[in-house]
C-alpha cells in the first residue's frame, strides 16, 4: 500500500499521461479473464468435458441468481452481472500474487465500476419501459418524491463505490499495519478474512446491481422468453 | 504538531470508534432475526441469506462512511498544509 490509500501510485508515464499501477493490474486481469474465456470456450462440445461442465455450472449459477433476484428472463443481464462478479472477485483476490495490490482498493477502479452500473440502470430502464415510463418511475409513489428519488439514484451509486472501496482498501491497509507492527505470519488470519470479505463484496456488488436494474425495469416485466422454472 | 493536526487525529479515532457501534448493533439484530427466520422456515434459507447479505451490506456502509471520513481527516485533510 502506498502512503495514502486515497491516491494511486504512478508506475510509468507515457508522455504527459501518468499510468498508475492499478490501471496496469486492471488491464492484466482483463486480459486474463477475456483470454481465459476465449481459450476455454473455443471448442465447445455437445457432450461437455470437465472444464466445460465447470464453466456451464458458473454461467447457470449466475443465470439462476439473476432469475431469482430480478424475476425476469436473465438473458439480457447475465453478461454484465457475470462480468462484474468475476472481475471484482479476481481483483479482490489478486493480492494472493505477491507484489500485486487489488485494483479495487483504489477509488478510481470502484468509481468506474459504479459508473458502469449507473449507466446500465439508465439503459435498461429506458430499454424496457421507454423514456416516458422510465421517467415516470421517479414520480412514484407521489410526485413530491421526485427530488428524493433523483437524489437516491446518485447516492446509491456513490454508496456502491464507497462500500467496495472501503471494504477492500481497509483489508489491505490493516494487513499492512499489522505486518509493520508484528511481522511475518501474524496477519495470516486477517488475510484469510480478506478472502471471505473479497468474495462477499463481489457477490454483494453484483446483487445490488441486479436489485437496482430490477427496480429500474419496473413491475411490468416483459413476458418470459424462456420457460419459467 | 499543531492543534489542527491533533484534532484531526482525534476526530479520525472518534469517527471510527463511535461510528462502529451503531452498525455493529444493527448487524447483530439483523443476523439474529435472520437466524430466527431460518430456524422457523429452513426451506427458505437461500432467499433469507441473500436478503440478509444485501441488508448487511447496506448497514455496513454506515461504518464504511465513518472509515472514509477518518481517512480523509488523516490523508487528505483540507486544513493541513
Amino acid at each position: 500500500m502506498s502512503a495514502s490509500p486515497l491516491s494511486a501510485p504512478v508506475l510509468f508515464s507515457v508522455g504527459p499521461v501518468a499510468v498508475a499501477t492499478p490501471v496496469v493490474i486492471t488491464w492484466g486481469i482483463m486480459v486474463l479473464l477475456a483470454g481465459g474465456s476465449w481459450l476455454l470456450t473455443r471448442r465447445l462440445k455437445q457432450l461437455p468435458g470437465t472444464t466445460q461442465t465447470v464453466l456451464e455450472f458458473v454461467v447457470e449459477t449466475v443465470e439462476e441468481q439473476v432469475r431469482d433476484t430480478m424475476r425476469t428472463a436473465p438473458a439480457p443481464y447475465v453478461p454484465l452481472i457475470g462480468t462484474l462478479l468475476l472481475f471484482i472477485l479476481t481483483s479482490n483476490w489478486s493480492w494472493m500474487i505477491p507484489g500485486i495490490e487489488p485494483p479495487t482498493a483504489y477509488l478510481e477502479t470502484d468509481a468506474a465500476l459504479a459508473l458502469i452500473v449507473f449507466c446500465a440502470i439508465v439503459y435498461h430502464g429506458i430499454r424496457v419501459q421507454g423514456l416516458r415510463g422510465w421517467l415516470a418511475t421517479f414520480a412514484e409513489p407521489t410526485i413530491i418524491m421526485v427530488p428524493l428519488n433523483v437524489l437516491e439514484s446518485f447516492t446509491r451509486t456513490f454508496s456502491m463505490l464507497v462500500r467496495l472501496f472501503g471494504n477492500v482498501m481497509s483489508g489491505v491497509f490493516i494487513v499492512g499495519i499489522i505486518l509493520a507492527l508484528a511481522g511475518l505470519l501474524v496477519p495470516l488470519p486477517l488475510m484469510a478474512l480478506d478472502l471471505l470479505t473479497g468474495a462477499v463484496q463481489a457477490y454483494i456488488f453484483s446483487v445490488l446491481a441486479m436489485v437496482f436494474i430490477g427496480g429500474a425495469i419496473g413491475e411490468e416485466r416483459p413476458p418470459e422468453v424462456e420457460g419459467a422454472q | 504538531m499543531d492543534l489542527i493536526q491533533v484534532a484531526s487525529v482525534l476526530g479520525a479515532a472518534i469517527a471510527v470508534g463511535l461510528g462502529a457501534i451503531g452498525p455493529g448493533l444493527g448487524e447483530g439484530h439483523a443476523v439474529a432475526a435472520a437466524m430466527d427466520a431460518i430456524a422457523r422456515q429452513p426451506e427458505s434459507a437461500g432467499l433469507l441469506a441473500r436478503t440478509l447479505f444485501v441488508g448487511l451490506a447496506m448497514i455496513e456502509t454506515m461504518a464504511i462512511y465513518c472509515l472514509v471520513i477518518a481517512l480523509l481527516l488523516l490523508f487528505a485533510n483540507p486544513f493541513v498544509h
